[in-house]
């Protein structure tokens, strides 16, 4: 993966926009790893949760918008609670979600697909919550 | 002592067992959970982005709810209720501007003022009525089963509202000691089942719940006791999908740790619903001599 820096981006309207919704601090992460050592869906991940938050840092918006790490997360707060600098990850992989769901409205579940004998077997639990992280 | 008792929408259809087993055991310990007037969805998961003000409301609606009772307590079953309405209200605490703005949408509901404590019905049995009076109500002791305790991530994470420790809890270890179990201890009891994925990557969901369940079931567990109606599907319902994927495992029941407490108590099977259980409970339940 081939990353170019500039300024542009570092300070840019994207970072802004992930801070913004996230309430985070991103330069607060020092990428030790921990959240990814401890994620449990990271197996999953195109790339772990700590490389999510050093493409946020750097602006990548292009690079971040091929992956499926923050649609792959489970919100389970894990990283959360566990960072050592008091970064709240699931915050940030919320406000990743939200970018593509606000400004580009593309679902990455859309309720109207999912087939009837799905619905029929879970919970509401799951189909409000899937759908609240997964549409906007 | 009686205290409102906020439901959340699953436990009406899917977790019915939840429900009738948690009132009819709090019964037995002189609580009565008086389910609250007009309550609504509280959004399932928390809203986490700092400024979504909407999500909020729907929580807080419910808040207003317990208000209008007189009360300023609230008791939840289901650990994702209890998670979303607690964060909600300290999201609403936290700004005095969004304080304004949420009451101001609301409108024709009472102001709002952060005032009600969302509680989970194990931290009323831990810190109200106390292990002691709750070993004193057990008439069918659970000796010799073998329960492995499953938080999950909603009544632990984030640390603020947790009811425990994030990542050595012990309150449903003390309760099911109480009820006369042989406690697990599972080192998986706080990792995620896979949550809202269960419904688009099933997959991660059966490779989840299936490091889950070996490992308790490595330890020696014959039953999981849990508290949340999603980690209940996903534990419970997606072993049909862990049995194709991984053809050594063997089932393994689950069950609401408000059930254990009611076969403890001696109270009438017919409360525990366990027809509503994917996995049939009953074999094993039987086999200690714990139902008919």
């Amino acid at each position: 993966m081939k990353i170019r820096l500039s300024r542009e981006n570092v300070r840019g309207e994207f970072v802004k926009k992930v801070e913004m919704i996230s309430g985070e601090d991103l330069l607060k992460c020092y990428q030790c790893g921990k959240c990814s050592a401890g994620c449990p869906a990271a197996f999953e991940m195109d790339i772990l949760p700590s490389h999510v938050i050093r493409l946020a840092q750097m602006g990548q918006e292009e690079e971040l918008s091929k992956v499926n790490s923050y649609w792959i997360c489970l919100s389970c707060q894990t990283c959360t609670v566990r960072c050592p600098r008091g970064v709240d990850i699931a915050k940030i992989m919320e406000a990743l979600r939200l970018v593509t769901l606000r400004q580009k409205n593309q679902n990455k579940v859309e309720a109207t697909a999912l087939p009837t004998e799905l619905l029929a077997e879970l919970p509401q639990i799951a189909i409000v919550s899937n759908l609240r992280k997964m549409s906007g | 002592m009686k205290i409102p008792y906020y439901p959340g929408c699953t436990l009406k259809t899917k977790a019915k067992d939840l429900e009738d087993s948690a009132i009819a055991a709090a019964k037995v310990l002189d609580i009565e959970m008086e389910e609250l007037p007009r309550w609504n969805c509280c959004g399932t998961v928390y809203s986490l982005a700092s400024d979504d003000l909407i999500h909020q409301v729907g929580s807080i609606r419910n808040l207003v709810r317990v208000k209008e009772q007189g009360a300023n307590q609230v008791v939840t079953l289901c650990s994702m209720c209890y998670n979303t309405l607690k964060r909600a209200n300290e999201f609403f605490l936290a700004d005095e501007e969004k304080q304004d703005r949420i009451n101001r949408y609301m409108d024709e509901e009472i102001d709002y003022t952060g005032d009600v404590a969302v509680v989970h019905l194990l931290e009323i049995l831990r810190d109200e009525v106390g292990m002691e009076k709750i070993k004193a109500a057990v008439k069918k002791p659970l000796t010799g089963l073998k329960v492995s305790p499953y938080y999950g991530c909603m009544l632990l994470r984030p640390a603020s509202i947790g009811i425990d420790n994030t990542e050595r809890p012990t309150v449903m270890e003390d309760l099911l000691r109480a009820l006369g179990a042989e406690v697990i201890d599972d080192p998986y009891k706080t990792e995620c089942c896979g949550a809202y994925q269960t419904v688009n990557r099933k997959d991660v969901v059966v490779t989840c719940v299936h490091s889950i369940l070996t490992s308790a079931q490595r330890n020696g567990a014959e039953v999981i006791a849990l508290s949340c109606p999603l980690c209940d599907f996903n534990l419970d319902n997606r072993q049909k999908d862990i049995l194709q994927t991984y053809k050594g495992f063997h089932p393994i029941p689950v069950l609401y740790f408000t059930q254990l407490m009611a076969i403890a108590f001696g109270l009438d099977e017919s409360v525990c619903r366990f027809e509503l259980s994917y996995n049939d409970p009953r074999p094993l339940l039987k086999s200690k001599g714990l139902i008919e």
